[in-house]
């Protein structure tokens, strides 16, 4: 629900970086998006092809690399990837589990011209 | 010519770095700071209202109240007496980090012990945005279900104090106590857990007690 403020941010690293590199134009815009980070990548598609209008990176690609979650279980350490919301391990079923893997979401690279 | 440079930066990293010049401004003054979430109804107000009425004789509290829309929770709080800023995010599902930093020099911080940051009700949204809290303070309520925190993982995960209000419901509603606690322990095994009724006072003096402490030892 808070894509507009997520994709602002894209946008603003990202020009940051293209400018700072002495760049022109940015072509593509890789983002990191975690199963748990509460960003929907469809969401911030449509906002950044909004946004980006008049700006170095108009008409730039946006590419999504998704992370799925990774649960670690606190009694047997057995990670996994939930299957379902219930978040059992599925060793020993606890449901005492920390989270290592889903939570990020990080602009990776830019790629730009000039 | 085409080529790639790497970044590598947090997507909230702009708002991280405002959230601790608020956190340092917060520190400098002593000021324990609460970022208080929870679905809309829960409970934030009430919670905050009567916290306000115990401990109003030994602490100096204060209020940001944030809203999608109106005044209404500040006149609340204005109504007490007590120093409360508004902040209307106009659609915004969460308070952010420069939301709190243009609402704190409006609060008399030299003179403030406590500042509970009201957000906006949403359990999803906030827990993206730090906004310079010390502790955050999730709120539940009986009649909002015992799943909650199998649905909103995150937000029960983050959680410093897990405060569950309408507890003079349970009587009237499937909730199951045991269930709930084993996991949010299960989620986040340091989180502090209250159960309270803001509408009996049942379980407050725990809670007030805690938070006494909380700001005793800073």
């Amino acid at each position: 629900m808070h894509e507009l403020a997520i994709t602002q941010s894209i946008l603003d690293i990202a020009l940051k970086e293209a400018h700072a590199a002495g760049a022109t134009k940015i072509t593509r815009v890789n983002v990191v998006i975690g199963e748990l980070s509460g960003a929907v990548a469809d969401c911030v598609q449509f906002y950044f092809d909004f946004l980006t209008k008049d700006s170095a990176a108009e008409g730039a690609m946006l590419n999504f690399k998704m992370v799925p979650t990774v649960l670690k279980c606190r009694g047997c350490s057995t990670e996994f990837s939930p299957q379902d919301t219930a978040w059992a391990c599925p060793n020993c079923q606890s449901t005492s589990v920390e989270v290592l893997a889903g939570r990020d979401c990080f602009v990776e690279s830019i790629e730009v011209e000039g | 010519m085409t080529r790639k440079i790497q970044v590598l930066k947090d997507i909230t990293s702009a708002n991280d770095a405002i959230a601790a010049q608020n956190q340092e401004l917060l520190g400098k003054h002593h000021i324990l700071a609460l970022n208080v979430m929870s679905s809309p109804g829960a409970g934030k107000t009430s919670l905050i209202l009567n916290t306000i009425a115990r401990l109003r004789s030994k602490l100096s509290i204060a209020v940001i109240e944030g809203d999608i829309a109106s005044k209404v929770d500040a006149d609340k709080i204005g109504k007490e007496g007590i120093p409360v800023v508004q902040i209307n995010t106009g659609g915004g599902c969460s308070l952010e980090a420069t939301m709190v930093s243009s609402a704190l020099p409006r609060l008399p911080l030299e003179k403030t012990d406590v500042l509970f940051i009201e957000n906006v009700g949403n359990l999803v949204c906030p827990a993206t945005f730090a906004l310079g809290e010390h502790k955050k303070l999730v709120i539940a309520s009986i009649p909002e279900g015992d799943d909650k925190p199998t649905k909103y993982p995150i937000m029960f995960a983050e959680a410093d104090v897990v405060v569950v209000n309408k507890l003079d419901l349970l009587p009237y509603v499937d909730f199951d106590l045991v269930h709930f606690r084993k996991v949010v322990k299960g989620l986040n095994p340091d989180v502090q857990i209250f159960e309270v009724s803001c509408k009996t006072g049942e379980g407050l003096d725990a809670w007030c007690s805690w938070l006494a402490n909380e700001v005793g030892s800073r």
